[in-house]
């Protein structure tokens, strides 16, 4: 009976393609939707991503977020330095001082600071020029998004400069860092010159960067230098998670992501669970015709379900491709890089068409099951 | 043996003030290698009597003998088992189901009998030759006028070699031309000795066909023609 329920399905082209392209738009705007809300939230740790080299952040220990630093006294690094299972730990600066070049645009900037000597933290991702060449005095590194926000329409090119806080400095290498939360261009220096650029504070360390040594692993670090500092240390993976919480909990991002994807999940079930279920209301002269010759209830309950299942998995892989397709496009733009498709979000929004079409199959079939096979001779 | 018999047979529909009494103690046969209608005036039960005996609805009292099994002591699931191997339905509306060809439309009872497609759509093909539409047999029914698709619901009906064909009005949406080839196949494929056909009609130019005739009023069967009566009937 399976290539019946398929014929039925299939047979009203308008119907069909009207129920496959309501599944397909609800399965696209969901997977969009989770996708951006996930791309935003995980643009919230991506500095701490795009150091690759330590494993565990020290900060002060009220510091919740990568942007909300308190700066720590020269003194901690040594602190830190001092704890058992510290292989090594370097000093890393965050500020945000204003860049200006020379034709007098301007930006508020990323600016992080990194160890001189051994220039942990510094992008490794180079687009142009080598992040080694940072030891060359008054150099900066900084993103392509940020550069061609500084030069709209500009050739990529080394030996530019740029003003900090009345410093030239050169650009030396253009990176491919990750997207940041905010588009602010991502600048690399070194510690003792970003500083500078930021204006003097009284203290100006940012974070501690630290890895452990062999046979300790970063959590049990982070564990021996809470206990022995009093700061804050996590890995990166938790620094991480830490912003995203951070987000989730002080910002409208997930209500506002959380409504849209909650109207595309209502909008989606009605529309294509309606549209699925009046396709089985117009088929009921059908399904009583079936019932009467004698095809059991079982064979038409595995007929619907059959017709659900196929229109969903259909307007699944429609619509999925059209967020891959997005996601392709959207991925290579400046300002919408680091957009993501996680598999989480793929399973997430098929566990949603999924209910969709079980909650519209499961209407469908009571009406089938509720139907007297008697109704057949009634013209 | 009768094909059918049914004895004080009853059935109602609602309950208490809004209760009506659809089938009033109605007594009915059908012989086998016999036509025999089921002529009335509307609401007289007709359509009832056809879904009862049909199996399609359940009678709440009296006896039913179909095909020598009493349906009252057969469960659902039998019940239905019964009806696709046993009984071929024609229907005023032809009930083709419209994504289907003609010939898959006439294989539907064989495959919901577990018979392979395949060997189902030969079959199929078989009837739909005897019936005249062997050119049409891959046509959708919205290809086919409205005396080929009674043709088609006809060879559908009996494809699976049921010993009872139960016909709601099969002529109706028919032209008297159409609807009296319709009824010459019927006649001509559908009985056999071991075979009963009930039809249910309004359309008294087609009651030459048969070879007895029920009249129904009120929920009974009020009178009962056998064939030399039938000729002076029509």
């Amino acid at each position: 009976m399976r290539f019946i329920a398929i014929r039925m399905l299939t047979a009203e082209r308008s119907k069909y393609l009207g129920l496959i392209f309501a599944i397909a738009f609800c399965t696209f705007l969901l997977q969009n939707q989770s996708s951006i809300f996930a791309g935003i939230l995980k643009r919230t740790g991506s500095q701490i991503a795009d150091v690759t080299d330590a494993s565990v952040w020290v900060m002060d220990p009220k510091t919740e977020y990568f942007e909300q630093t308190k700066a720590l006294k020269d003194t901690d690094l040594l602190r830190v330095r001092g704890v058992p299972g510290v292989d090594w730990a370097v000093r890393l600066f965050k500020g945000s001082p204003i860049a200006k070049t020379e034709s007098g645009k301007y930006a508020v900037t990323f600016m992080i600071g990194i160890d001189a000597s051994t220039l942990v933290g510094a992008p490794r991702k180079m687009l142009l020029g080598r992040w080694q060449d940072l030891v060359r005095p008054d150099s900066v590194i900084i993103d392509r998004a940020g550069y061609q926000l500084l030069y709209p329409g500009e050739p990529e090119r080394l030996g530019r400069t740029i003003e900090l806080n009345d410093h030239r400095v050169t650009i030396v290498g253009i990176s491919d860092a990750s997207a940041p939360f905010v588009s602010w261009p991502v600048m690399h220096a070194r510690y003792s010159e970003a500083v500078l650029f930021q204006g003097q504070e009284r203290k100006q360390l940012s974070y501690v960067l630290a890895r452990p040594v062999a046979g300790v692993t970063p959590e049990e670090l982070c564990a021996r230098i809470e206990k022995a500092t009093g700061l804050r240390a996590r890995t990166t993976d938790q620094f991480r998670w830490d912003c995203i919480r951070y987000y989730m909990r002080n910002t409208g991002i997930p209500v506002n992501f959380g409504i849209t994807i909650a109207i595309a999940l209502v909008v989606g079930t009605v529309v294509a669970g309606q549209t699925f279920y009046l396709f089985t209301v117009d088929n009921l002269r059908q399904f009583g015709t079936l019932k009467a010759i004698g095809v059991a209830d079982r064979t038409l309950v595995g007929m619907i379900l059959l017709q659900g299942l196929m229109a969903g998995a259909i307007g699944f892989a429609i619509g999925t491709g059209m967020e891959v397709t997005f996601v392709e496009i959207f991925l290579r733009k400046i300002a919408t890089r680091g957009l993501i498709l996680l598999w989480q979000n793929v399973a997430l929004t098929a566990g949603c068409i999924l209910f969709v079409i079980v909650l519209a199959s499961w209407l469908s079939i009571r009406r089938v099951l509720r139907l007297e096979a008697a109704t057949v001779f009634r013209s | 043996m009768n094909a059918v018999e049914t004895r004080g047979i009853k059935k109602y529909f609602g309950s208490g003030e809004t209760r009506v009494e659809a089938l009033r103690e109605t007594d009915f046969e059908a012989r086998f290698g016999e036509l025999t209608f089921v002529v009335g005036p509307s609401g007289s039960g007709k359509t009832t009597l056809l879904s009862v005996v049909a199996g399609l609805l359940n009678h709440d009292g009296g006896s039913l003998q179909v095909l020598d099994s009493d349906m009252a002591t057969l469960s659902d699931a039998e019940r239905l088992s019964f009806r696709r191997q046993n009984i071929g339905f024609l229907f005023q509306q032809y009930n083709l189901l419209p994504a289907l060809t003609a010939v898959e439309n006439v294989a539907v009872p064989l495959i919901a009998n577990r018979v392979p497609r395949r060997r189902a759509e030969v079959r199929a093909a078989a009837l739909l030759e005897t019936v005249g539409l062997a050119p049409r047999m891959h046509a959708i029914p919205s290809e086919l006028s409205g005396g080929q698709k009674q043709r088609v619901a006809l060879a559908r009906a009996l494809v699976h070699e049921p010993k009872l064909v139960i016909c709601d009005e099969p002529t109706a949406a028919l032209d008297h031309k159409t609807g009296d080839a319709v009824m010459n196949l019927l006649a001509e494929h559908a009985l056999s000795p071991d075979r009963a056909v009930v039809v249910v009609t309004h359309d008294t130019r087609v009651l030459q066909f048969g070879d007895r005739i029920a009249y129904m009023d009120d929920g009974r069967i009020v009178r009962t023609e056998e064939r030399t009566d039938v000729a002076e009937a029509s």
